[in-house]
């Protein structure tokens, strides 16, 4: 004979558990949120800002073409090389002269195409320069870099003469110019998902506002644990912000393929690969917001009004930029102590380790990194939701602030 | 499928029948009822529950230094209707919270249909709130659907449920129309049958005739009768005695945090003497020798708590010395003067102030 179970009783149900309890709640905002009539401005307002962005895609290949600056390995005895860095000194005062490319020195009898093969930083091999100048590497003939060496050459020259000529050997792409593109890539994607978190994660801070002000939060309290609930705001918020994130690309991207149809091929790939790429870039996402939105969740609980929340949300953003200054530092450095420090720091981690996709193969620390990401989500939510339990829930009659120390009644 | 020996449900079982007296119920020796089946591990049916439907034992709640509960124990037998009674503040709403699991006390415990954990029992429960809280853009049937939802009702079966019941009642047309465009009163009906959708074992109700008019107070008192009716337990809130006098089996009287009086409404009432009102022909004659030293002349007539050997010597007395007795009433005193003499007058007057009600 068996235990009776109390639903089998009289017709009871079994309690729903924690997950199936959030998923009540995160059903019912997901649906209120969307199927609202303010839902379609939240859908065409960034549309604007994404039009505009590929419109001053231009813009961005400038930027491209100056992450490139790098140096240039020249072949020559060391006196010709003094009048070569000496020449490129007082041209690069010169105002808007500042892109000249670094010079690094090699023997005479080097061989150009050793010099690219070795992990030198170098983007080009310029050989014999006041002989028959020939440059060697991935650079196209219209490249800036070899108007900028004529000049440099012109300078350094010991008469005066015509503009000297560089011939080119053209060559595949190097080390170093990989190197600067897939920085190019770690930038745009860390900056994408700071973007994205900033504009999306804020709904957060307002999510209790309406069911304290309307009290409906003592008919959830009583009904589901409050984790559940916090769990639920958190995930509906993030699959809302999904289905803008979805509409606004695939206009972004059909965009692009009408206007420019080779402007994603033109960007690096990632040191992953694109598909990998895409994948960990959608689940950094989610984590950045689900970190960001725990911690922020938890923060608008605690305020009264929906003005306390504006109040807050300044500052919180501030947080946010300095989170994203912190992450910069995996781009510049992804093996230095701050990209390190970036990583471990929870609220940052998916920024910094979003960058590291693109410049790193390794795949081991993109687990370990969501899982860490993972357990701070939890962690922040529980504490949230402990938080909330013990000063929202537990004031008496007239609501106790948060920053203020409890008084004793004197009613 | 019940778990314990049927000796013991025989017994219980008459037991909560008879629920006269509340009083007893609560000095039941519980813990030699108690089976292995009262662990309270998710599998709340135990032989406790079988008696009562809530139990709280010496539950403490502090806000910043004041106790706005102070060590309240109650028990509530299955079936039963109880009121909680208390001026406003008393702390009436804080110990339904706790009893909910909404807050955590402080100190002692609780337990709800034999579960220490009330929200593993969420399912078999109905809360409305004092203050009603509704999603004001939601529409009145997805509205109740998602209360039952909460309570593990699957959404379509609450959407039925909750297109029947606003049928039932002729609202029918209701049923597509958002919260914010109800009256006051009728966003407290579509509360309640959000409370009541999944059909809960238990319902907790704090101040539900606040807010309604005469007439919907009456049918709120003959809903309240008919669930009880179907065997549940019903708790409710209020600081009108009225509403308690006339519904409730047990009361618990609670002031300033503190659980004043508990037990039968008629135990109260019997905590008082009866009053006697005389009026005589004669004012004064040495019949006065009779009357109970407490007696007080009210201008017309005398009045005076029945003393303990009942009213014959002082009836004795009377006619003997010629008193000439024009009108004796001997009157059971009501709710509200057992509310008096219990939880004093300060209360009581708080009590009739009330809120707005």
């Amino acid at each position: 004979m068996t235990r009776g179970r109390p639903e089998e009783k009289d017709g009871s149900r079994r309690r729903l558990g924690k997950l199936a309890a959030a998923f009540v709640i995160g059903r019912r905002d997901y649906c209120a949120t969307v199927l609202s009539r303010s839902f379609l401005l939240f859908l065409l307002g960034p549309l604007f800002p994404v039009l505009l962005g590929v419109l001053f895609g231009g813009i961005g290949a400038g930027i491209a073409s100056d992450a490139e600056r790098s140096a240039v390995t020249v072949i020559a005895a060391p006196a010709d090389f003094a009048r070569l860095t000496a020449a490129r000194g007082e041209l690069a005062v010169l105002p808007a002269a500042g892109r000249l490319p670094d010079l690094v020195r090699a023997e005479p009898g080097s061989d150009p195409a050793r010099l690219l093969g070795s992990a030198s930083p170098s983007r080009a091999i310029l050989a014999d320069p006041f002989g028959t100048p020939r440059l060697t590497g991935p650079v196209a003939p219209d490249d800036a870099l070899i108007g900028q060496l004529r000049l440099l050459l012109d300078r350094a020259a010991p008469a005066a003469g015509p503009l000297p000529q560089v011939a080119l050997s053209r060559t595949g792409a190097t080390e170093g110019t990989a190197r600067n593109a897939r920085e190019l890539t770690a930038r745009i994607g860390q900056t994408l998902l700071f973007i994205l978190t900033i504009m999306l994660a804020g709904m957060l801070l307002s999510q209790l506002i309406e069911e304290k002000s309307n009290k409906v939060i003592e008919v959830l309290a009583a009904a589901v644990p409050v984790e559940s609930i916090f769990i639920g705001k958190l995930f509906a918020m993030l699959c809302v912000s999904l289905t803008g994130i979805v509409v606004w690309s695939s206009v972004a991207i059909v965009t692009l393929v009408l206007l420019a149809p080779g402007a994603v091929a033109a960007l690096p790939a990632p040191a992953v690969g694109w598909p990998l790429f895409a994948l960990l870039a959608a689940l950094y996402f989610a984590m950045s917001y689900l970190l960001i939105g725990a911690a922020f969740l938890g923060i608008g609980a605690q305020a009264a009004s929906a003005r306390e929340v504006q109040t807050l949300s300044m500052p919180v953003t501030m947080v946010q930029i300095g989170l994203f200054a912190l992450a910069s530092f995996a781009v510049e450095d992804p093996g230095g102590t701050g990209a390190l420090a970036a990583a471990i720091f929870p609220l940052s981690s998916p920024l910094a380790m979003i960058s590291r996709a693109a410049l790193e193969p390794a795949l081991w620390p993109h687990l370990v990194a969501l899982a860490w990401q993972a357990l701070w989500i939890a962690l922040i939510l529980k504490f949230a939701a402990a938080w909330f339990r013990r000063s929202v829930l537990s004031s008496g009659g007239a609501r106790k602030r948060w920053w203020r120390r409890s008084k004793p009644s004197t009613a | 499928m019940r778990t314990g020996p049927p000796a013991i449900h025989v017994y219980t079982h008459g037991y909560v029948n008879t629920h006269k007296y509340v009083n007893d119920l609560l000095t039941l020796p519980c813990d030699g009822l108690m089976t292995s089946g009262g662990r309270g591990d998710g599998f709340p049916m135990s032989v406790m529950e079988a008696v009562h439907a809530v139990e709280a034992e010496g539950l403490v709640k502090m806000f910043g230094q004041k106790r706005a509960v102070d060590g309240v124990s109650l028990g509530v037998p299955a079936g039963t209707i109880f009121g909680l009674l208390g001026p406003n503040g008393a702390g009436k709403t804080t110990t339904l919270r706790m009893l909910l699991g909404i807050i955590d006390p402080d100190a002692g415990t609780r337990r709800l249909l034999g579960n220490p954990n009330p929200l593993e029992v969420a399912a078999m429960v109905g809360y409305l709130p004092e203050e009603r809280g509704l999603y004001p853009a939601m529409k009145v049937q997805a509205a109740i659907a998602f209360m039952g939802a909460l309570r593990g009702l699957p959404l379509a079966e609450g959407r039925r449920r909750a297109a029947a019941m606003l049928a039932e009642r002729g609202f029918a047309d209701w049923a597509d129309k958002p919260i914010r465009t109800l009256s006051k009163g009728m966003a407290q009906t579509v509360q309640l049958l959000g409370t009541l959708i999944h059909d809960p074992r238990l319902i907790v109700l704090d101040e539900p005739f606040s807010g309604l008019d005469a007439i919907n107070q009456e049918k709120l008192e003959a809903m309240i009768r008919a669930e009880a009716a179907n065997g549940k337990t019903i708790i409710f809130s209020t600081h009108v005695i009225a509403h308690a006098e006339r519904l409730c089996e047990g009361i618990a009287i609670i002031a300033e945090g503190k659980v004043a009086f508990a037990g039968a409404v008629d135990a109260a009432r019997d905590r008082l003497a009866p009053i006697v009102r005389l009026r005589t022909r004669v004012e004064d004659g040495p019949w006065r020798a009779a009357l109970p030293p407490e007696a007080r002349w009210t201008g017309r007539e005398w009045q005076f708590p029945l003393p303990d050997g009942g009213p014959e010597p002082f009836l004795r007395g009377l006619i003997d010395n010629g008193a000439g007795i024009e009108t004796l009433s001997i009157e059971r005193p009501g709710l509200h003067d057992a509310f008096v003499a219990i939880a004093g007058n300060a209360a009581a007057q708080a009590m009739g102030k009330g809120a707005p009600a």
